[in-house]
């Protein structure tokens, strides 16, 4: 995220763009946004983060490359249902006592959801993934893997980074292939 | 500099809210001398207020109003259950929406205006003329672009109306998607043109020039690139040290005397506190939702269903942003998601042909569809995997590879869509909250289909290797309030005249999107301007005698 902001950039946009009063405020705020708030739980006891986190590490798997694991999205989540979303926490404690439930019935010898193999958590999803509950969760996931780091997910910017955006006060044309080739085209 | 009034001195004006329309009003008024008060419900916020955050500001509409401070009831039609839902959303700080709107800028068509006459009637609704033409509003669309700062290119939409002038500054660098629309439209024999937009493409009066950072729509502009009416026209209201703006200050009663005139407004202050302020008149800019409802709630023995409601008509003939996307994705990175969100646009199915069997067209443009985690969750095809490795490969290959093809329909004036009062419902203010009843015209729905094939040519013939979406079966909300003080000639079926004087009370006007008679194809903003200009000049001149 420190270098999202070039001083290339930096520079070329205070040249004849925006003022450099407005720009540094921007990226002010580019940095502050960065600055994610520390890795621990307020809301949820340690377990039962720990059985969240296994389910949304199958929503978006670390497969090669960060997942929401690494994005530290149990920490958004855990934020979230303490604070914006506090509505949801009764939403979570069912959800998640019927998913154990669940998971009883599919795996009678099983411990927890974290302790099942990635291919029976899978199925375990499968079996609720039409459920309201698992609507919430995968919204929870995908804004905890893709919104701003100051919520406490998307860490460094990992989620960002895995579909291609880029947080930054400026940016330059060409912006994309197609306009890029335009020009080049034009140029001839 | 800053002005500041008494509530008990009686100022020129009072003018209530801040947005497209008041703010310009708020301008015209204080620099031709006259003392103004702006009430505006929502906050004063500067740059440092803003940032990137799409959970605050896109996903919680964060520069919008909060249903849970302010409910908004909806229902299909009078005879469902009133539910609560945001079915209206407005911006509500200094600025109004033009702080947070994406900022297309389309001046309405000459055949807008006098479209009943052209196209016939349609039952099932109150079609009908304005009672200006294009000619009379010209010369404010034309001031409205200068003063407000619109980029665009006069002459390349070949459908346009006649233009006194060409735009203060060109058109924003073209993108991927407007790259791809072009390459379309000529093999389909369209015209495509680069998009009117309130956002500068050079530095203009003062401000600086955008620098494309993407956060546009719902997103307030950290670089005053976007023209607002903050950032454009009220600091020059403010200079002239004639215009007090008073945020967080929400109008509850526009207050008359016995012989029916205006005398000031009664709101609540940023504590709640209820304060008078007197005025010689009124001008109502609070939006197509708020101020009919405002005339609602200032009942009286000389008008007992409602300030400047003889006609029956306020809140009557709400009319939605009858607005859809359907989604293209490509081989290569468009990157969406820098600058602007629209760079190309085409007019081409704009006009309502009778041929076709219904009333309706449309403007199209190509757009980014989504910000990051909206796209998560809604941005991907309805075949795509919600979750697992296949849904997080599917978010990289589809999120910098996707347009959005929008289309902006009409949405025809219908008396039974209304904005109401609720009768037990009440806001955070102890006022009665107001009651959304809206069900689109069948010609409304006819049109979408109609133009959803069209946009699904364009994306085809702009080589889209997968193409989905469409309208949902649901209106959804609507930000692009328009219809509920129609202005008309009749004061039995309008509630304004032809300058937005209420026809009831000569020193209240009332200039928004309340007042349009048709939808004209969405986009309302340049259109509200040039009323709020016109009005004020005609205000002015008026006053002055």
């Amino acid at each position: 995220m420190s270098d999202s902001i070039s001083r290339r950039e930096w520079t070329l946009a205070t040249l004849g763009l925006a003022t450099p009063a407005e720009l540094a405020q921007a990226w002010q705020h580019a940095h502050e946004a960065a600055a994610a708030p520390p890795a621990k739980l307020n809301v949820l006891d340690p377990e039962m983060a720990r059985e969240i986190e296994a389910l949304t590490s199958r929503i978006i798997p670390s497969d090669g490359s960060p997942g929401a694991r690494e994005a530290g999205v149990i920490y958004f989540i855990d934020r979230a249902l303490g604070g914006w979303q506090s509505e949801h926490l009764p939403a979570y404690r069912r959800g998640m006592t019927e998913v154990q439930a669940l998971r009883t019935r599919m795996f009678p010898n099983s411990s927890s959801i974290a302790a099942l193999s990635e291919a029976d958590q899978d199925r375990l999803i499968a079996a609720f993934d039409q459920t309201p509950f698992f609507s919430l969760l995968r919204t929870h996931t995908a804004f905890g893997f893709l919104g701003s780091p100051a919520y406490g997910g998307n860490r460094g910017g990992a989620g960002w980074a895995h579909i291609g955006f880029e947080d930054r006060a400026s940016f330059s044309p060409p912006f994309g292939y197609y306009d890029a080739q335009a020009l080049r085209e034009g140029g001839k | 500099m800053t002005a500041k009034f008494r509530p008990a001195d009686p100022v020129d004006f009072v003018v209530i809210g801040s947005g497209a329309a008041g703010g310009v009003v708020a301008k015209e008024l204080s620099t031709a001398g006259f003392r103004v008060v702006v009430l505006e419900q929502g906050p004063y916020l500067r740059e440092k207020d803003y940032s990137h955050d799409e959970i605050h500001f896109a996903t919680r509409q964060g520069l919008t109003n909060d249903i849970k401070r302010q409910p908004v009831l909806y229902r299909a039609t009078a005879s469902d259950p009133a539910v609560p839902r945001k079915a209206v959303g407005y911006g509500r700080q200094v600025g109004g929406g033009t702080v947070h709107f994406a900022a297309n800028y389309w001046r309405f068509h000459e055949s807008d205006f006098d479209e009943r006459t052209r196209f016939g009637d349609v039952p099932g609704s109150v079609f009908a003329d304005w009672p200006i033409r294009y000619a009379d509003l010209e010369p404010y669309y034309a001031k409205a672009e200068r003063e407000i700062g619109i980029s665009g290119l006069a002459g390349a939409n070949p459908f346009e109306a006649p233009r006194s002038g060409p735009y203060p500054v060109p058109p924003l660098p073209v993108k991927s998607s407007g790259v791809l629309f072009d390459q379309a439209c000529r093999k389909l024999g369209l015209h495509s043109f680069p998009a009117p937009m309130a956002i500068l493409s050079q530095p203009y009066r003062g401000r600086g020039a955008c620098t494309h950072c993407g956060f546009c729509s719902w997103f307030g502009c950290e670089m005053r690139a976007k023209s607002s009416t903050l950032v454009s026209v009220i600091p020059v209201a403010e200079k002239t040290g004639r215009c007090e703006i008073r945020a967080n200050c929400y109008a509850r009663k526009i207050d008359t005397d016995k012989r029916g005139r205006v005398t000031g407004v009664i709101y609540f202050d940023e504590r709640k506190r209820e304060i008078r302020q007197r005025a010689k008149a009124v001008v109502l800019c609070a939006n197509g939702a708020e101020s009919p409802k405002l005339l609602l709630l200032s009942k009286s023995n000389l008008f007992p269903d409602g300030l400047a409601n003889s006609s029956g008509m306020a809140g009557k003939c709400l009319m939605w942003d009858n607005t859809f996307g359907v989604n293209g994705l490509f081989e290569h990175p468009l990157n969406e998601f820098k600058s602007v969100k629209v760079t190309r646009v085409a007019h081409d199915y704009y006009r309502s042909d009778p041929k076709r069997g219904f009333y309706g067209g449309g403007g199209i443009d190509a757009r980014f569809g989504g910000y990051p985690a909206g796209f998560a969750i809604g941005g991907l095809p309805p075949d795509a995997p919600r979750w697992g490795a296949e849904y997080k490969r599917q978010l990289a290959e589809y999120f910098t590879r996707t347009m959005m093809v929008a289309g902006h329909c009409t949405s025809l004036p219908v008396e039974s869509n209304n904005i109401t009062l609720s009768p037990d419902v009440k806001d955070e203010w102890g006022l009665p909250v107001m009651v959304v009843t809206f069900r689109y015209h069948s010609d409304d729905l006819k049109t979408q289909q109609w133009l959803r094939l069209r946009m699904i040519e364009i994306l085809e013939a702009a080589g889209a290797r997968k193409v989905w979406g469409g309208p949902g079966a649901d209106p959804g909300s609507t930000f692009h309030l328009m219809g509920t003080c129609r202005m008309g000639t009749d004061p039995k079926r309008s509630v304004v005249n032809p300058f937005s004087r209420a026809h009831d009370v000569p020193n209240l006007y009332i200039v928004d999107g309340s007042n349009f008679v048709t939808s004209g194809r969405q986009q309302p903003t340049a259109t509200i301007q040039a009323l709020a200009y016109r009005a004020s000049d005609h205000i002015v001149r008026s006053v002055r005698g």
